[in-house]
């Protein structure tokens, strides 16, 4: 179990624009990341720094334009392996399914007899809150609601690692705590890896094993905090000091960043 | 029904009301116009009779044809030009333009090139409906969230599945929209093409009763094609308001 999960090793992203003109964009790295199999890792950093683009590269959904990334000792090139979940930070409902229909989506085309389907779109349904809504679509549920969707449809398919970008963003702070446990709980069941990206510290702080800071664009880890909580923790461990020291020290990593990605050039640590 | 469809209906009714009126005090002459309830009338009859049936049959016929060739070549198309930017670039002004073609001239050739059976009148309908679907198909395929593409890609799904369960189910309502212009305009295609040079059909009919001065054959010819029209658009319509209803967005 020397291996790490899923590895990347100078990995570096750079947009060329289309027609030619102005500069290309260096969006990210270098980055140097290893997952271990089965921790919670989580990602904070300002906006703009390059979170989704490196997701982006870990599905395959984009090649680095340096360094190489490999999932279980495999490089990924250009699709994504099975074995890989994931929840995009915009919502990717489908507007023409039911929510059981969406849930059911990525299974349905899984070799799975369809009675263990419907058994796992039924757990995860109840899991996510979802149960009244089964056959209603998107549209009459909220945002967040239709985010739990997302989360749900990725699950089903139990993936051993799951990325995860920004899916609380359209929560309440409460739901947000509660969908914490949700994850935490599932995380502990199915022993996946899981990769959060987050702009909430908190919720970087309460759910992760590992949390990495990184830099206004082109985004770099410039620090990873462990927080060392047991693994049976749950969202009350806000209450505890430790607590409040690791979202300390985020905040202390990225106060300067947070401040360069909004354009305050005179920025003092 | 809606406030707005009751004064529709009444306003349709009224129109109605006053051509019959304007027939029977004679201000307008019978041989020119004839009244509503006659219409009707002789519609029942022309049915009932069945002495047109094997012409009414032709056109529908061909116009469905002509009708589901535009709209499957439409969409397959759309999803091909959607996929090649170099050709979109190329045939976008061509789109906007298109309709300034009047495509009843190329007629003649399409006679030459077709032969004297159904086959131009089916082609007219489908030149005319065919843009229209693919216009609407692109809009539709433009207006597709990329992260459902990304969510098709992360999934696994070859191009010709991402289509069929992911991009077409995304721009299912602006096909629709396609749709209803190519019942309208297969229709057009086909009777207009039958009014220049056939031998058979609604169009061909109705073009010789008007010159035989034969009103009770010409307008009820009119009304059918009327109401089949409507009622397949309405159809349509309604099926796009359920998709788009489900969706939020009526
Ligand atoms: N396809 C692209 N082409 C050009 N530039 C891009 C592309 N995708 C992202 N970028 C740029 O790369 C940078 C990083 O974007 P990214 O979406 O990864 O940020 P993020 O950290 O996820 O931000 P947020 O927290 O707001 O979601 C941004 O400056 C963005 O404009
Ligand atoms: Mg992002």
């Amino acid at each position: 179990m020397t291996q790490p999960h899923i590895r990347l090793t100078d990995v570096e992203m750079t947009f060329s624009r289309p027609d030619g003109a102005g500069e290309d964009i260096h969006a990210l790295g270098p980055i140097q990341l290893d997952l271990r199999h089965g921790e919670f890792f989580a990602v904070v950093g300002p906006s703009g720094c390059g979170k989704s683009t490196l997701l982006e590269l870990m599905i395959g959904l984009s090649t680095p334009t340096k360094g190489s990334i490999t999932f279980e000792g495999k490089p990924i090139n250009g699709s994504c392996p099975d074995g890989i979940g994931v929840v995009f930070q915009e919502d990717a409902s489908f507007a023409w399914l039911t929510v059981r229909d969406n849930i059911a989506f990525g299974l349905r085309r899984m070799a799975l007899d369809r009675r263990e389907q419907d058994e796992r779109v039924e757990k995860a349904l109840a899991m996510m809150g979802l149960g009244e809504f089964a056959d209603v679509y998107p549209s009459q549920l909220s945002g967040g609601m239709r985010q739990r969707v997302c989360i749900a449809r990725t699950l089903v398919t139990e993936p051993r690692l799951i990325l995860l970008d920004e899916p609380f963003g359209a929560l309440d702070q409460q739901t947000r705590l509660l969908m914490g446990d949700e994850i935490l709980s599932l995380w502990r069941k199915t022993g996946a890896t899981i990769f959060l990206i987050t702009h909430a510290l908190d919720e970087a702080a309460m759910l992760a094993d590992r949390i990495g800071v990184m830099s206004s664009r082109p985004g770099q880890l410039i620090d990873i905090v462990e927080t060392n909580w047991p693994r049976d923790r749950d969202s009350r461990i806000v209450e505890e000091d430790a607590f409040g020291a690791v979202t300390a020290r985020l905040w202390r990593s990225l106060r300067v960043e947070s401040m360069k990605a909004i354009g305050k050039k005179d920025a003092r640590p | 029904m809606t406030k707005a469809g009751l004064i529709r209906l009444a306003l349709i009714a009224a129109l109605l009301g006053m051509l019959e009126v304007m027939v029977r005090i004679g201000r307008i002459d019978p041989l020119t116009m004839q009244a509503p309830h006659k219409m009707v009338i002789d519609l029942y009859s022309m049915l009932a009779s069945g002495k047109l049936n094997k012409a009414i049959a032709k056109t529908m016929g061909n116009a469905a044809i002509a009708f589901m060739i535009a709209v499957s070549m439409g969409v397959i198309s759309g999803l091909l030009i959607h996929r090649l930017r170099r050709l979109r670039e190329t045939l976008d002004p061509l789109f906007a333009t298109y309709y300034a073609i009047p495509v009843f001239a190329f007629y003649p050739l399409l006679i030459l090139l077709l032969g004297l059976g159904d086959a131009p009148q089916i082609f007219i309908g489908v030149m005319l409906g065919f843009v229209a679907v693919v216009v609407n198909t692109l809009n539709g395929l433009d207006r597709v969230p990329r992260v459902l593409l990304k969510t098709a890609r992360v999934n696994g799904m070859n191009p010709f599945e991402t289509a069929l369960k992911i991009t077409l189910p995304s721009a299912a309502p602006y096909i629709l929209t396609g749709a209803k212009f190519a019942v309208a305009y297969s229709l057009i295609g086909v009777i207009g093409a039958e009014f220049i040079m056939s031998t058979g059909g609604m169009g061909y009919e109705i073009s010789f009763a008007y010159n035989n001065f034969d009103n009770a054959t010409m307008y009820p010819l009119i009304i059918l094609i009327l109401t089949a029209s409507i009622t397949i658009n309405m159809l349509i319509s309604r099926w796009e308001k359920s998709l788009l209803k489900r969706r939020g967005l009526q």
